[in-house]
């Protein structure tokens, strides 16, 4: 996939961003020396970009997250080197952004910046199987709320649809049509489909734009 | 769904239109599901001011007779503490969920077992119990909260779910086609005389002390026939065991990977796993001691379950105790060691 300098991956929250954004961090990685992910889900402790760090770590990504996350205080503080998100231009950064629009309105502190650069692209993470998007109408309500908490429009869909551990070849192929009703109904083109990596050989050809993810392992 | 979002899906199924409650982690996401959704079926989300105001919302609306909720975590429920006193008090059916974090105080905000003792024994001042059931998966989630509703109109007391942070924050699939009881007639509620009959009350005073001992009498009748009838447990490979594991709600789920382990290296371990806290699964314990050699209680606390299993199994077998504490989870490696300790004749 071409990158540009801001990725922006928000959603109905449980939908998926944080695997997304870990994965895309990756690749990038791969054509891009310097790269940043950024953890602005400071509405939920529990499951976060942080969790990777040692990985990212490694693969030389740097992490801009809140001091506090993963430290179990339950504070909502922004990271301090945000902005230099927007400040740095020569960073290509993915920003996991926390979910729904009370999670987006924390962009809304940097998202005037993003717009007036124009070189970023926005995804709508969506998830058939999340219990409060389940159909086309219930999405576009969660899109319309984000969009105005985080002060941005989205450019782009990402078809997540997923049932955890358990989901199926069946499950992603039966997500297809909201998929594509959403980005129908948006007139935002479907970027990709998300899958995890065991099932993507399943999949591979039944899908356009199939996208493979590594999942980040979940603290026990 | 998460674990959380299951509770407040299957609470609006169950025909709750009334939520009331006050942030704190990590129980939020059932607050945030309701506010989403409530507005939306011409129910009711209010947050309230606090804790305790949220749980005397709760006892208005009971004493309405529709069904209602609040949710909570550890130091949210010592706060409720009066309000479920006094629900009890004037035998009120309600349903509260604790998803619980470590302790004591403020403690921390990853899961914990350790306000077992403040569940089962009453959680306030008086005489009285909640009818508790601890869930170990995010479907039970759902399934106990319409079971806590139904279980509250039937008998006129609280039901309260006992979950801890795991069990709010995982996500598991759910399905969510439950056959739902409707709420029994209510003749107690103070809903409006139409003119029709004398005024009801709900009341929680009882200035005569005669009259608060008939009262308190009356109610322990009751959870006996709740004792007889309502207990839930599962057993899991118990039917040739010679030890015994007991665990609930997300200790058991380490209890079972531990246990199967152990069964490949040929040792005759099984779970017993209360699911309703209060009333006690004695029945299999009893029946336990006379079978096993020793009882292994996994908790995520200092050891409170483990009281009643040494009630429960009368003391015949040892009883010991295998846990973490503060927010940590027992790892299946940690309880493997405990079985095989006690296969090999370590039980104190």
């Amino acid at each position: 996939m071409e990158y540009k300098r801001i990725t922006l991956l928000c959603g109905h929250y449980g939908s998926g961003k944080t695997n997304i954004a870990l994965n895309m961090a990756y690749e990038i990685k791969e054509n891009y020396d310097n790269v940043a992910i950024a953890d602005l889900d400071i509405v939920n402790p529990y499951f976060r970009t942080k969790d990777s760090a040692e990985e990212l770590k490694e693969k030389g990504i740097r992490l801009i997250a809140s001091e506090y996350a993963g430290t179990n205080v339950d504070i909502p503080a922004l990271p301090q080197d945000m902005y230099s998100l927007t400040d740095d231009k020569t960073v290509k950064a993915v920003i996991d952004v926390g979910g729904d629009d009370r999670g987006a309105l924390a962009l809304g502190r940097i998202s005037p910046k993003i717009m007036a650069e124009n070189d970023y692209e926005a995804f709508l993470v969506i998830n058939k199987y999340r219990p409060l998007t389940p159909d086309v109408a219930s999405t576009l309500e969660v899109m319309a709320e984000i969009e105005t908490a985080g002060s941005f429009k989205f450019t782009g869909i990402i078809n997540n649809s997923n049932l955890g551990v358990q989901t199926t070849a069946e499950d992603v192929l039966n997500s297809l049509k909201y998929a594509e009703d959403v980005s129908k109904a948006t007139g935002l083109p479907l970027i990709c489909t998300s899958v995890n990596k065991t099932l993507f050989d399943e999949l591979c050809g039944k899908i356009d734009n199939l996208f493979p993810l590594k999942l980040q392992k979940k603290i026990n | 769904m998460k674990g959380n979002e299951a509770i407040a899906e299957a609470a609006i199924i169950a025909g709750c239109r009334h939520y009331f409650g006050y942030p704190i982690t990590p129980q939020t996401e059932i607050a945030a599901y309701m506010a989403k959704r409530m507005p939306k079926i011409g129910g009711c989300f209010l947050q309230a001011e606090s804790e305790i105001a949220a749980i005397n919302m709760v006892y208005g609306v009971a004493s309405t007779g529709h069904r209602v909720m609040t949710s909570s975590s550890s130091p949210g429920v010592s706060l409720k503490g009066e309000g479920l006193s006094y629900l009890a008090g004037a035998d009120m059916p309600a349903l509260i969920v604790n998803v619980q974090r470590g302790g004591p105080g403020l403690g921390g905000i990853q899961p914990s077992q350790s306000d077992y003792f403040q569940a089962t024994k009453g959680g306030a001042h008086g005489d009285f119990h909640m009818i508790v059931l601890a869930p170990a998966s995010v479907q039970e989630m759902a399934d106990l909260t319409v079971k806590g509703f139904e279980l509250a109109d039937k008998y006129r007391m609280t039901s309260m779910i006992l979950a801890d942070g795991t069990m709010g924050q995982m996500m598991e699939p759910v399905s969510l086609d439950f056959d739902v009881k409707p709420a029994p007639e209510k003749p107690w509620a103070t809903n409006g005389t139409n003119l029709e009959r004398e005024h009801n009350i709900t009341n929680s005073l009882f200035l005569s002390p005669e009259k608060l001992e008939e009262e308190n009498f009356k109610r322990y009748e009751r959870y006996k026939v709740i004792e007889e009838n309502e207990t839930m447990y599962e057993e899991y490979m118990m039917e040739d065991a010679e030890i015994c594991v007991t665990a609930f709600g997300i200790a058991s789920r380490v209890a079972k990977n531990a246990i199967d382990e152990a069964r490949k290296q040929g040792i005759k371990v099984g779970l017993i796993r209360p699911i309703t806290l209060w009333p006690f699964p004695v029945a299999p314990f009893k029946k336990a001691a006379e079978q096993v050699k020793g009882i292994i209680s996994v908790e995520l606390s200092m050891g409170q379950m483990i009281e009643d299993v040494r009630l429960a199994s009368e003391c015949k077998v040892p009883v010991t105790l295998c846990n973490r504490a503060g927010g940590m989870i027992p790892s299946p490696e940690q309880v493997l060691e405990a079985i095989i300790s006690m296969n090999n004749g370590g039980a104190k």
